[in-house]
C-alpha cells in the first residue's frame, strides 16, 4: 500500500469526466481506470488523452483485474448501479454511488462521513442535496429544527434526461436526506429548471423552522462555518447574504424562520461554471474518497 | 405512444374551466376554508362550470415556506369539493419539482379527476411522469405551459407536441405574468392548433396584469382553444385572471357555446365570492409591472411581502426579477433580489455620506 488509495470510475459521461478531472490532481486518490461500455465513448477517449487506463468492457473488466481498485465511484445510472453493486460487494471494492439508486446510506462529507467510512456502499444523495443538507445540519446542530424546506434552482441545461424523466426522484430523495442526514423533523426539496440564457448559476436556498427564542447569533456562526467547511472542497460554495431571520407567525405553526442563500458556482473542470450542481456532486465524491484515503494512511 | 382522444365537446362549445379555488389561492395567500370551497363550487356546479379547480396555488404539495402555508390541507379542500359538485369534475395542479406522483394518487383518492401538469414552457418533458401517472389513475390530463410570452409560437407547439406524445389530452397556452399582446396570444394558440389539433385540444389561461386576460381568451377561442379558464372575481395571481362571469357574458354575446349560465356565475362572483375576499386583485404598480417586464403572476404578493419587510419597492423587485428570467416557482429569488436593492441603496447613501 502506497498510501493513496486507487479507484476507479464506472461511466465516463459528463460526470465522470469531470470526477476524473478531480480525482488526478488528488494527493491520496491514485486513479486506477475509467471503465465504460461503449468503444466509440467520447469521455473513454478523454480519459485515454489523460493518460488513464480504460476499458469499455464494463464492470466484467473491471472485476477481473489482478489488481482491484480499493474504491470504485459509480456515475452510470440508478439502473446500472443496482446491477453492479452486488459485484462490488462481492470483490471487496468500497462504491461511492453518485446515482439516484441509493442502496446504501445516505453521505455528506461534512455531516456524517466519520460514521460511515467502512460501510460497502454510499450514496451521495442529489446535487441540491449536496448543496443544502450541510446547512439544515449547521441549524439542528444548534436548535431543534421541526421542518426544513429547500428551494434548488439550476440551468435547464444542466438538466440531463435522467433528471428529466424522473424529477419525482430528486425531490423525494432529497426530502428524505434533509430528515436523516440534515437532522430535520420533516424535510421538502423543491427543484425549478430555468432556461435563462447566459445559463443561471445554480441557487440553492434553505429554509429551517426554529424555535421562537433560538440564538440567532449562535445559529449565524455555525451556517457560517458549515459554509466554510463546504467551501474547502467546493470553492464556488458561497453565502449570498448573511441568514436571514423572520419573526415567528401563526401560519408557520408558532415557530420561527431562519433562510440560508446559497449560490454554487462549478469549478469549471469539465463542465462549464454555471453546472454547480453537478461540481458539487463530483466535489463531494472526490472529498468522500480523499477523506477515506486519509483515514486508510493514518489507520 | 398513442395519445388518446380528446374529450368530445362537440362543435364549437367551448369549456370553461374555473380556477377560483386554484389561481384565487394565491390572492387568498392560501388562506381558503372549506366552508368558502363548498360555497364557490356549489355555485358553480349550479350554473353549468363543467371543471373546477381546487388546489394549494403552486399546485399539490404548495403548501411551504417558499409559497405560502396553506391554512386548510388541500386534501381535504378537494375532497369538499368533490363531495359538494353534483355535475362538475374537480381538477388539480402538479408543478413537476415540487408535487410528485404521490401527490396526484392522493388527490385522485380524494376525488379528482382532471389531472393539470405545469411546467415552464421550455421544460415539457419534465411532465411525462406525472402525465403517465395521471393517464394510469384514469384521469382526464391537461398540460399547462406556464409564462408561454417568453418563447416564439412555433417553439410553444414544439413543446406542446412533448406533452401531447406524453399524454396530455389538452395543453394549455398560459400567460402567467398577463405579457402576451393580442396577436401574440391568437398566433401561440393558433400554432398550437396546428400542431396538436388533430390528437388533443387547445387551452388558454388569461391573466390581467395588462387587462387583456378576456380580450385574449375571446382571440383563443376564436383561434380553435377549446378550454379557456378564468376565476370569479378575477380572483388570481398579480392584477388576477380572466374573470369567469365576464368571459362567459362575452362568449355568449358572441355566440360561443359554453353550457354556463350567464347570471348563475355573475351571482356566484357577486354574492358568494366578494363578501369573502379581504382584497381584489388589482390593477396596481406592482402587477401592471408584471405584465410590462413579463414576471410570473405569484410573484406579486411575494414582492410586496419582501418590499415591506426590507423597506424597498415591490414594482423594483418585480422589475429586477423580470430581468433576472426568473420562472414560476423561485419565490425565494424575490427576497434575494430584495437583499441586492437593500446593499445597493446602503451603498448608494454611504457614497453621498462621503
Amino acid at each position: 500500500m502506497s498510501g493513496r488509495l486507487s479507484a476507479a470510475i464506472v461511466g465516463p459521461g459528463n460526470i465522470g469526466t469531470d470526477l476524473l478531472i478531480k480525482l488526478l490532481r488528488s494527493e491520496t486518490i491514485e486513479v486506477h481506470s475509467m471503465v465504460g461500455v461503449d468503444p466509440a465513448s467520447e469521455g473513454l477517449a478523454r480519459a485515454r488523452e489523460l493518460g488513464v487506463r480504460t476499458s469499455a468492457d464494463g464492470v466484467g473488466w473491471l472485476l477481473s483485474r489482478d489488481d482491484l481498485p480499493d474504491l470504485v465511484f459509480e456515475a452510470t445510472s440508478a439502473r446500472a448501479h443496482l446491477a453492479n453493486a452486488p459485484r462490488y460487494e462481492a470483490a471487496g471494492v468500497q462504491a461511492l454511488d453518485l446515482t439516484p439508486a441509493a442502496i446504501g446510506p445516505f453521505v455528506c462529507p461534512p455531516v456524517n462521513l466519520d460514521t460511515l467510512a467502512d460501510v460497502p456502499n454510499l450514496n451521495l444523495i442529489t446535487c441540491g442535496g449536496q448543496a443544502t443538507i450541510p446547512i439544515v445540519h449547521a441549524v439542528s446542530s444548534v436548535v431543534p429544527v421541526r421542518y426544513a424546506e429547500i428551494v434548488a434552482s439550476i440551468a435547464s441545461r444542466s438538466a440531463g434526461p435522467g433528471t428529466r424523466a424522473n424529477i419525482d426522484e430528486f425531490t423525494q430523495t432529497t426530502a428524505r436526506a434533509i430528515e436523516r442526514v440534515g437532522g430535520a423533523g420533516r424535510g421538502k426539496a423543491i427543484i425549478i429548471l430555468n432556461p435563462v440564457d447566459p445559463p443561471m448559476i445554480m441557487r440553492d436556498t434553505v429554509y429551517c423552522a426554529i424555535p421562537a427564542d433560538a440564538d440567532t447569533a449562535a445559529i449565524t456562526a455555525s451556517v457560517h462555518a458549515m459554509a466554510a467547511a463546504v467551501a474547502a472542497y467546493v470553492p464556488g460554495y458561497a453565502l449570498r447574504a448573511e441568514p436571514q431571520f423572520d419573526e415567528p407567525r401563526e401560519d408557520w405553526g408558532g415557530s420561527a424562520r431562519v433562510a440560508v442563500f446559497l449560490e454554487v458556482r462549478g469549478n469549471g473542470d469539465h463542465l462549464p461554471p454555471w453546472a454547480g450542481n453537478l461540481d458539487i456532486m463530483t466535489a463531494a465524491a472526490a472529498r468522500v474518497g480523499e477523506q477515506l484515503a486519509l483515514r486508510k494512511v493514518t489507520s | 405512444m398513442t395519445p388518446a382522444p380528446a374529450p368530445a365537446l362537440g362543435g364549437e362549445r367551448v369549456r370553461i374551466t374555473d380556477s377560483t379555488l386554484r389561481d384565487g389561492s394565491h390572492a387568498m395567500a392560501h388562506r381558503f376554508t372549506e366552508e368558502q370551497v363548498r360555497g364557490v363550487v356549489h355555485a358553480l356546479d349550479g350554473s353549468g362550470v363543467e371543471v373546477i379547480e381546487v388546489t394549494h396555488g403552486d399546485g399539490l404539495g404548495g403548501s411551504s415556506f417558499n409559497y405560502g402555508f396553506s391554512l386548510e390541507d388541500e386534501l381535504k379542500l378537494i375532497a369538499a369539493a368533490v363531495d359538494e359538485a353534483e355535475h362538475a369534475e374537480i381538477a388539480v395542479l402538479l408543478l413537476p419539482g415540487l408535487g410528485t406522483v404521490q401527490d396526484l394518487a392522493r388527490a385522485h383518492g380524494a376525488g379528482a379527476s382532471v389531472a393539470r401538469i405545469a411546467t415552464h414552457c421550455t421544460e415539457a418533458d419534465v411532465s411525462l411522469q406525472h402525465f403517465a401517472a395521471a393517464r394510469d389513475l384514469g384521469m382526464e390530463t391537461v398540460g399547462f405551459l406556464m409564462l408561454s410570452h417568453r418563447i416564439g409560437p412555433a417553439e410553444l407547439a414544439r413543446q406542446a407536441r412533448i406533452m401531447v406524445d406524453g399524454g396530455a389530452q389538452c395543453v394549455y397556452v398560459v400567460d402567467s405574468a398577463g405579457a402576451l399582446l393580442l396577436g401574440d396570444a391568437q398566433a401561440r394558440v393558433g400554432a398550437l392548433v396546428a400542431e396538436i389539433g388533430a390528437d388533443a385540444q387547445v387551452g388558454f389561461h388569461g391573466h390581467q396584469n395588462l387587462s387583456l386576460g378576456v380580450a385574449n381568451s375571446v382571440l383563443a377561442a376564436q383561434n380553435g382553444a377549446r378550454q379557456i379558464d378564468g376565476a370569479l372575481c378575477a380572483l388570481g395571481a398579480g392584477a388576477g385572471n380572466a374573470p369567469t362571469e365576464v368571459v362567459a357574458a362575452t362568449f355568449e354575446r358572441l355566440g360561443i357555446t359554453t353550457g354556463v349560465d350567464v347570471q348563475g356565475v355573475l351571482a356566484a362572483a357577486q354574492d358568494v365570492v366578494r363578501p369573502f375576499v379581504p382584497r381584489l386583485p388589482s390593477m396596481d404598480r406592482g402587477a401592471i409591472t408584471q405584465g410590462y417586464a413579463g414576471v410570473y403572476s405569484s410573484f406579486l404578493l411575494h414582492a410586496e411581502r419582501a418590499a415591506l419587510r426590507y423597506g424597498v419597492a415591490a414594482h423594483d423587485i418585480l422589475q429586477r426579477v423580470g430581468e433576472a428570467g426568473y420562472v414560476g416557482g423561485q419565490e425565494d429569488m424575490i427576497i434575494d433580489v430584495a437583499l441586492q436593492l437593500v446593499r445597493e441603496r446602503d451603498r448608494a447613501e454611504a457614497v453621498r455620506r462621503r
